[in-house]
């Protein structure tokens, strides 16, 4: 069986997903570390699926949704974001900051 | 056999993950992420899940990367920069970080689910050889799915007004 292999296949791409998070300044290169995040999430979805039935496949389906959406919108907030401020580098974004 | 082609898979997706979070310029990041994408399609046809591969390559690899990729081109961030690593105390928190959670996803894995609810070895994969890859997953998505099927599509409907809105110059 490959369920155990896959979850930790899995496992290690969500950390690497979450150390390009902390490791990046630039918005677009953290962007592309949440997609490789939603994508180790869907690795253990279906190895999960393989013992616990379709409904793990179904649910692969929804986050491939929610994913396309979240970088359609996404992109739209760095492209705007570009104009006011000539780039993105977070370090220069702190609009929100208190 | 099965075995091997896994590990060769894996590999490859780990070691172009690896290369999508250091390199530097974010075009190269974008086509190593693209490549992890495609491993992982293989890795989805190894665990019997050929709809999703599928729909992995044609959104995932195609669609959405080709956004990010217009999205780098268009603001003209390709060209060689001073690059945006943080500094080495940055760095040395991010590797800790990530080293602690994926020994904790580690054993995280050990955790097994209950017998009563896990279906007896190839049960999907017999499934899918008699109804077929797409009919497999098509008809949990609209029988007990239905409901979120349609509240997906409202949310699409939201992030695409919701685009043009935010990447519009002047409401």
């Amino acid at each position: 069986m490959l369920l155990g292999p896959a979850l930790a296949v899995s496992a290690i791409l969500f950390s690497l997903g979450v150390v390009g998070v902390l490791l990046r300044r630039n918005a677009i290169v953290i962007f592309m570390c949440i997609e490789l995040m939603l994508n180790a999430v869907n690795l253990a979805f279906v190895a999960l699926s393989q013992q616990l039935g379709m409904d793990g496949q179904v649910f692969v389906f929804f986050v491939m949704t929610v994913a396309a959406a979240e970088a359609a919108v996404g992109l739209a907030i760095v492209i705007a974001v570009y104009r006011h401020r000539e780039t993105l580098d977070l370090v220069n974004i702190n609009l929100l900051r208190g | 056999m099965v075995t091997f082609v896994f590990w060769l898979f894996a590999g490859v997706a780990i070691l172009s993950a690896f290369l999508c979070i250091t390199r530097r310029s974010p075009v190269a990041s974008a086509l190593w992420l693209v490549c992890t994408f495609f491993n992982l399609a293989a890795l989805f046809v190894l665990l019997d899940a050929h709809f999703i591969a599928a729909v992995q390559v044609l959104v995932y690899a195609g669609a959405i990367m080709v956004l990010f990729l217009f999205v780098i081109m268009l603001l003209n961030l390709g060209r060689k920069g001073p690059g945006d690593m943080k500094g080495a105390w940055g760095r040395v928190v991010a590797v800790v970080a990530g080293a602690v959670l994926a020994g904790e996803l580690i054993v995280l894995r050990l955790a097994v689910p209950p017998a009563a609810l896990r279906l007896p070895p190839g049960a999907i994969a017999g499934e899918t050889r008699a109804r077929g890859a797409v009919q497999a997953v098509a008809e949990p998505l609209f029988q007990a799915y239905l409901v979120p099927f349609e509240v997906a599509s409202l949310m699409l409907l939201a992030a695409i007004v919701g685009a043009v809105v935010l990447a519009k110059r002047r409401v």
